[in-house]
This record gives C-alpha cells, sequence and structure tokens, in this order.
C-alpha cells in the first residue's frame, strides 16, 4: 500500500480511461466529447511513463508519450476548426444533429 | 514520502476527471480538464519524467487547453447551453465504463509484465537522452510529426477561415 | 489626540501612573528574568566546549537560549518603550524616520539573502550520506554542529573587520544545523519565496507610481507614510481589502472566484525553478526553463476565464484578445528562448547561467549578432506575456473599460495585479538567466581582487564591501532583474498602446519570421564556429561579439549619462514650482 508500483498507475490510468470513455458517450457537445478524448490519450500516457520507468528504464516510453502529446494539440486544432464550420452551418455544436449535414 | 504524494495527485487526477464527466457547463469541463492535466503533470513529475511534466503543462494546459475554451467561447450561444444526455443513455454509458474500468484493471494487474513490476530498474532517461533518442532512433517518426503538424497547421487555418 | 478619551482607560492620572508603573516592572523583571535563563541554559549547554557539542542538545538550545533570550529582550523592550514612550514618540516624528526605516529594511534584505546563500551553499557542498543519528527519533544527518563551528571558526564565512578582527557567531552553528535536513531547507526556503514574492508587487507598484510620475513630469505619491509616499502599496492594499466585493449575477460565480487563482497561482510557483544564485534555488529542475514558460502560459486560462464568467461583453473582448494575443506570443518567446539554450547545450538555468561567467562579455546576448536579436524578440514577447503596455490591451481602459477586469472589485482585483507584477519579475529574471549572465558579476573576480588590493583595502571593511558587491550571488540576480523590471515600467509610461491588428500582425508577420531566420543562423553559426571551426567565420565572430560588447558599454554608458543628467537637472525638468510646492521635496 505504501509502496507505489507499477500496478498502482496501471489502476489509476485505467480508472482516467473509463472516466473518458464515459465522458465520451455522455456529453453530446462536441468539445465535451473532445475533453473525453483529452482524458483516454492522458490515461494512454500515464502508462507509457510508469512502463518506462518501472520496466524498461529507457527513453522510449517517454518519446511516445511526447508523441501522443504532440497528436493531441494536432487532433484538438483540427477538431476545433470543425467545430467551428458545423457551428457556422447548424448554430449548434450539439452532435446528435450532425446527421443534418446530409441534407 | 512518494506514496503519500502519489494518492495526492492521483486524488486530484480523479476527482477532476470526475467533474469532467458530471459537469453540466462545458467551461466548467475544460477547467477541471486543468485539473486533470495539472495532476497528472506532477505524477510525470513523480515517476522522474521531468521534460514529460513540462511539455504536458506547455503544450497541453497552455495551449491545447486553451484552444478548447476558445472554441468553447466561439461556438455557444450562452454560457448555460446544456445538452442533457437522456437517462438511459447515461445509465448504459456508466454500465458500460463500468465493466470497461473493471475488465482493464483486472486485466493489467493480473498479467505478468516481464521486466519485473517490482521496482524502476535503470536510472531513469535524463533529458539529453530524450533528445538524443529522438534525433537517432525516432528520427523519422519525428520527421514526420513535424510534417504532420504542418499539415494540421494548414488544414486548420483552412478550415476555420471565413467564407467570403 | 488630547480630545480623544478611551472608555476603557481610567481617567485619574494617578491611576494611569500606577498601571504605568506596575507595566514597567513587570516587562522589565520578566524580561531580565528570561536573559538570565538564557545565559544559564548557555552555560549549561557549554556550546563552545568542543568536546560537549553535541547534537540533542539542539533543540533544548534553541528553546532555552534563542527562544528565552529574544523573548526577553522583547520583554525589555517593551518595558523601556513604556518608560519612556514621550522621547519615542517625539522621535518618531522626526522626519527621515520613513527613510532610515526604509533602507534599513534593504540592508535586512540583504544580510538575509547573503545569509541563506551562504547556508544553501554549505548545505549544497556538505558530504552526504548520514553517519550520525539524531538519538530518539533515529533521523540520520552528516554535518554534526561541531563540523559546523569547526567550519565557522576556521573558513570564511567570519566577516572580516580587520586583519585581526573577525567577527565570528559560534552559537550559529546551532541556528544552521537544521537546514541540512531536506524539509526544514525547503520550508525556510518556502518562507523566503513568499516573503519575496510579497514584496515584488508591493514594492513594484509604488515604484511604477514614481516612475510614472516622473516620466510625466509629476512626481508620483508623496504622501503616504512620509519620505516619497512609500508607504503607497500598503495604504492601496488596506483600501482595497476594505472595498465591496462585487459579484456579477448573471455570471459563472464559482468560475468568477476561481479565475483570480488561476491567474495568480502559477506565476508564485514559477519561482520553484527560478534560480537566484547557484545554489539558491528552491528546486534545481532540469527543465526549469520549460517549467517556468508553463506556468507563464497557463495563466492565460485564468483570463480568459474571468472574462467568461463576468458575463460582460467588455470583459469577453478583453479575454478573447488575451487568449489570441497570448497564445500567439508564446511562439516567438520560446522560440527566442531556444537560443540560450542551443548555446549552453541544457535547459537548465543554473547551468546556462554558469556558461556565461567571467566577465560582461561572455553574457549570451554578447555573444553572436543572432543572441542579441533574441535578446530584444524574447523582451518584446515577454512583455506581450505579461499583459504590459504596448501590449495591454486585454484591460485597456480607453476601449474595454478595463477589459477581463471590469467586473472585479477590492482584493480579486488587486490579485490580479499581484500575479502580473509577480509575472513582470519572473520573466526579467528569465530573461537575466539566459542573456544577461544571472547572478554572474559583470568584471572578472581577479580584477576586483586587484582593485582591492591597489586600493590598499584588502584586509578591511571597504574591501569586503566592494568584494561583496561584485561577488555572484543573488544580490546582482535581484538587481540586474530589477533594471529589466524598471525599463518595463519605463517602455508602458512612453509608448502608446498599439491596436490589436498591429499585435497579431507584429507577431506573426514580423516576430515570427525573424525568430525562424534567427534560429536557423544561430544553429548553423554554432556548427561553423564551434565545430567545423571556420578559420574566416571564428574572426567574424571574434569581431561582431567586441563590436556588441561596445554597442552594450555604450547603452550602459549613456543610460548612466542620462539619469545624472536628469538627476542633476531634476528642478527644471519637473518644474521647479511643482518640485517646491510638493511635501517631501
Amino acid at each position: 500500500m505504501f509502496e507505489i508500483g507499477l500496478n498502482h498507475y496501471l489502476v489509476l490510468s485505467a480508472l482516467v480511461f473509463s472516466l473518458g470513455v464515459l465522458c465520451m458517450a455522455t456529453k453530446r457537445n462536441a468539445i465535451g466529447i473532445l475533453i473525453g478524448v483529452e482524458l483516454v490519450l492522458n490515461s494512454a500516457n500515464i502508462n507509457l511513463v510508469a512502463f518506462s520507468k518501472y520496466s524498461a528504464g529507457a527513453a522510449d516510453g517517454h518519446i511516445f508519450a511526447v508523441f501522443v502529446i504532440l497528436l493531441a494539440a494536432a487532433e484538438a486544432a483540427i477538431a476545433i476548426a470543425i467545430f467551428m464550420n458545423f457551428y457556422s452551418a447548424l448554430r449548434t455544436i450539439d452532435v446528435d444533429r450532425g446527421d443534418e449535414l446530409r441534407n | 514520502m512518494d506514496a503519500v504524494a502519489f494518492y495526492i495527485f492521483a486524488a486530484v487526477v480523479l476527482a477532476s476527471a470526475v467533474g469532467v464527466v458530471v459537469s453540466k457547463n462545458i467551461v466548467r469541463t475544460a477547467v477541471c480538464l486543468l485539473g486533470t492535466l495539472g495532476g497528472v503533470a506532477c505524477l510525470y513529475f513523480l515517476l522522474d519524467a521531468n521534460l514529460l511534466a513540462a511539455i504536458q503543462l506547455i503544450v497541453y494546459a497552455g495551449g491545447t487547453l486553451i484552444l478548447i475554451v476558445f472554441g468553447v467561447m466561439l461556438t455557444s450561444q450562452s454560457p448555460w447551453v446544456g445538452f442533457k444526455p437522456t437517462r438511459g443513455q447515461a445509465v448504459v454509458a456508466t454500465i458500460v465504463a463500468l465493466l470497461l474500468a473493471v475488465g482493464i484493471i483486472t486485466l493489467t494487474t493480473t498479467a505478468d509484465w516481464r521486466p519485473s513490476a517490482e521496482g524502476p530498474l535503470a536510472a531513469s532517461p535524463k533529458v539529453a537522452d530524450v533528445g538524443n533518442s529522438l534525433l537517432t532512433t525516432y528520427l523519422a517518426p519525428f520527421e514526420v510529426a513535424s510534417v504532420l503538424l504542418l499539415v494540421v497547421m494548414i488544414g486548420a487555418a483552412y478550415l476555420a477561415r471565413t467564407e467570403k | 489626540m488630547s480630545q480623544i478619551t478611551l472608555p476603557w482607560v481610567a481617567r485619574s492620572p494617578e491611576k494611569l501612573a500606577s498601571y504605568r508603573r506596575s507595566a514597567i516592572v513587570r516587562l522589565i523583571g520578566l524580561g531580565l528574568l528570561h536573559v538570565a535563563l538564557a545565559f544559564a541554559g548557555f552555560l549549561w549547554l557549554e556550546p563552545f566546549n568542543e568536546a560537549k557539542l553535541a547534537d540533542w542538545k539542539i533543540v533544548p538550545v534553541l528553546v532555552l537560549c534563542v527562544g528565552a533570550g529574544l523573548a526577553g529582550l522583547t520583554l525589555i523592550a517593551g518595558g523601556l518603550a513604556v518608560a519612556t514612550y514621550e522621547r519615542i514618540g517625539r522621535i518618531l516624528k522626526w522626519g527621515y524616520n520613513a527613510f532610515a526605516v526604509f533602507l534599513g529594511g534593504v540592508l535586512a534584505v540583504c544580510l538575509i539573502v547573503w545569509l541563506h546563500a551562504f547556508v544553501f551553499e554549505l548545505v549544497k557542498t556538505s558530504p552526504s550520506g548520514g553517519t550520525n543519528t539524531i538519538p530518539v527519533l533515529g533521523i540520520p544527518y552528516s554535518l554534526s554542529v561541531h563540523d559546523l563551528y569547526k567550519a565557522m571558526e576556521s573558513t570564511s564565512p567570519g566577516i572580516p573587520f580587520d586583519k585581526n578582527v573577525r567577527l565570528t557567531i559560534p552559537p550559529l552553528a546551532y541556528l544552521l544545523w537544521p537546514l541540512q535536513f531536506g524539509l526544514v531547507r525547503d520550508l525556510v526556503a518556502m518562507g523566503g519565496i513568499i516573503g519575496f514574492v510579497s514584496i515584488i508587487p508591493a514594492f513594484g507598484i509604488w515604484w511604477e507610481r514614481k516612475v510614472a510620475g516622473r516620466i510625466q513630469s509629476r512626481m508620483g505619491p508623496m504622501r503616504t507614510g512620509g519620505w516619497h509616499g512609500w508607504a503607497q502599496s500598503a495604504a492601496d492594499g488596506i483600501k482595497l481589502v476594505f472595498k465591496e466585493d462585487f459579484i456579477p449575477s448573471g455570471g459563472d460565480t464559482l468560475l468568477f472566484k476561481l479565475a483570480v487563482y488561476i491567474v495568480f497561482i502559477p506565476p508564485l510557483l514559477a519561482f520553484i525553478a527560478l534560480p537566484f544564485a547557484g545554489a539558491w534555488v528552491f528546486r534545481d529542475l532540469d527543465v526549469a526553463l520549460l517549467f517556468i514558460l508553463a506556468m507563464l502560459g497557463i495563466e492565460v486560462l485564468g483570463v480568459i476565464l474571468a472574462g467568461w464568467a463576468s458575463n460582460n461583453k467588455w470583459s469577453v473582448y478583453g479575454a478573447m484578445r488575451e487568449a489570441c494575443q497570448m497564445v500567439s506570443y508564446e511562439i516567438p518567446m520560446g522560440m527566442s528562448l531556444l537560443i540560450p539554450v542551443m548555446m549552453a547545450g541544457s535547459l537548465q538555468l543554473t547551468a546556462i547561467t554558469d556558461a556565461q561567467g567571467g566577465g560582461f562579455w561572455n553574457w549570451f546576448v554578447f555573444a553572436n549578432p543572432w543572441c542579441f536579436i533574441a535578446f530584444f524578440i524574447y523582451y518584446a514577447a515577454s512583455l506581450a506575456s505579461c499583459k504590459r503596455a504596448p501590449f495591454d490591451l486585454p484591460e485597456s481602459e480607453s476601449e474595454l473599460v478595463a477589459g477581463f477586469l471590469t467586473e472585479y472589485s477590492g482584493m480579486r482585483w488587486s490579485l490580479f495585479f499581484f500575479g502580473e507584477y509577480v509575472a513582470m519579475f519572473v520573466v526579467s529574471g528569465l530573461a537575466v538567466i539566459l542573456f544577461l549572465g544571472g547572478w554572474k558579476s559583470p568584471i572578472p573576480e581577479e580584477w576586483v581582487e586587484n582593485a582591492v588590493v591597489q586600493m590598499g583595502a584588502a584586509e578591511n571593511m571597504i574591501g569586503t564591501i566592494i568584494r561583496g558587491l561584485f561577488k555572484e550571488g543573488p544580490i546582482l540576480f535581484i538587481l540586474k532583474a530589477a533594471f529589466l523590471y524598471y525599463v518595463q515600467m519605463w517602455i508602458r509610461w512612453t509608448l502608446p498602446r498599439i491596436r490589436i491588428d498591429q499585435v497579431l500582425y507584429a507577431c506573426v508577420q514580423v516576430l515570427l519570421p525573424l525568430t525562424m531566420i534567427v534560429l536557423l543562423a544561430n544553429t548553423l553559426w554554432i556548427l561553423g564556429v564551434e565545430h567545423l571551426k571556420l578559420g574566416w567565420l571564428v574572426t567574424v565572430d571574434t569581431g561582431i561579439r567586441w563590436v556588441l560588447v561596445a554597442i552594450g558599454v555604450l547603452t550602459a554608458m549613456g543610460m548612466i549619462g542620462i539619469a545624472m543628467y536628469g538627476y542633476k537637472n531634476n528642478r527644471r525638468l519637473v518644474g521647479s514650482q511643482a518640485a517646491n510646492q510638493l511635501p517631501g521635496s
């Protein structure tokens, strides 16, 4: 309990992952879904860094985490741009109304 | 000492992640995300990943999060617009998330992670190590990522431009 | 005063006199008792006897001797104050008391900083691997009181007044001993940082108002406190605390309250990694530069939230301006900071400073033309990141009422400014560390030593003071940072605010391409000079370095000359009438 090991980080990461999935499933605001994705990516990063420290000890995990952060930033930029188009077309960013794009 | 710090930061991360899920107002959701990101950065400090912690704070908290708040401000008619899910959706989502959590936790904690899960094996990498392997072993992904960022920059500018 | 009667004080003079007498007797009696107790404690512990300087005595010494001694002196001082209150009142009416207090405060701060730096140096260089343990608690440690006592007695820490007279304070060993434990050291350092950070805005706001006044041919605050209105910030603070705490009803109350803290805590956290001198840093992070940049970046979120939660269109405009200004200026700022990082090959601020030692011509700002340009890019971008004029669009009074601050009042409003002034110091300090040699002395130590010997002051107090002034350390760092802080005020009160489209034009079309060119050119330059060692390029590099050094020296001399001219002709510049009519003139 007082000796922090790999499992502690894995459990924390699993919980954050599930909360991220829950966030993606329950929010209908497109930006809320984006925030859920950020949670999921963060949980993955916790895992990568924890494995890097508790198993390999090399920089590999850190580098993967850097790439994940980079991709998250890129993804957020594109997503916000898409949401702004979505908003200018429909005056809302409720994803349940995204099917109206078909018309 | 490390254990106490871990539990404090883990509690911050989990509490703000729960806040992200339950808060109705999207700006508050973003503020809760700041708590999660900060807590995760502190965990990186605990894991001797100083560079990653600093990158997390700069890119995530200082960049992505501001972008998100910016997006919220540009795309909502009033601060109190709520998009509530129906009760059924919420229940199903919660059950699925719970199952997911239980499943992942049982899988990861019972799995046999080969290189000894007892403690750190080698000295953790310093900033210079990360930089060196980024420019030697991982040079190709690094270049691809930079091209990707360029594409994203142009693409986002193209998508977000005002129609004349 | 004579008209005011306090209801709880008996009005008969005999009773008052007897109250005073008994107060004096009790205070001085108790004080003498405490002093005697402290003295007895010292005698009992025999702290100066080498063999008996045992470590378990530290807690008793601190409680018995230091505590009792301080309490005794305080009580005696109180008794004397009651006995001679009329004379004290007369002394307090003297005009230059405030000035004396001010100077004394400055001296005390200098002394404390020096002492801290010494302690941290000692703790950092002390051998690790505890061989001793505290008897009851079983905590291992490496330095015993005896070692400290020996170190203080034999080596430099004694302050030489003359060839034969040295001021050594062996009991100090007892006070220094607890500092070798990380937790105690952290608590002491935290106290120091919090104290310093509280002084910055109080002093900075007063200073800014004085600078603004002088630039506009006024005197600035003159009345509060006496000497040049030095207590103005304290008075402002008291006023702000008592103001109405207004929260707009239509907004998001929780975020409205939270935004203040998101603005004001990150600049404080930056001090975790900001070194004041080699050993004088809370945590010597290997990514200190990125950490401080991150802290400066988070502040933006607080401003955006403040604007959003105020539910006021001026606030939202201010917040939007802040967001686009900050997010765009972070790029040239971060990229120009990469240049000193490339020169030093490290993200650690202490390592970057160590690469610039031995004279001002080694400072990175003079290292090559690209660094010279990068310094100015960084300085401009840091003005934008602190929302200082000419980039103070988020709060521009003439267009947006007060921008994101419109709905804030009282203490919350002042916390925003607290954060802003602390951030100003952080960016100035960062500029000093990265480009201006940090805490390194502008002159090599041998020169100072030679000059001292030439003056015949090698062994006395004057020599000590001169050496102290040019010794690398926190004082030099603070002075350099204060100069850049002053330049920020200077710019604010002389340049007009630019429009938002000009702000973005300056960033995206001027600073950003410029930083990219500088970054690339600096990379190639380093490659040519340091790795390929191209003969002609090395010659050009040396030549340009001396030209840049000459520019720097001329600028400094010009500024000193202008300041001296202004000082000499201040009556004419301020307007003799105004200067003569004001209090304190």
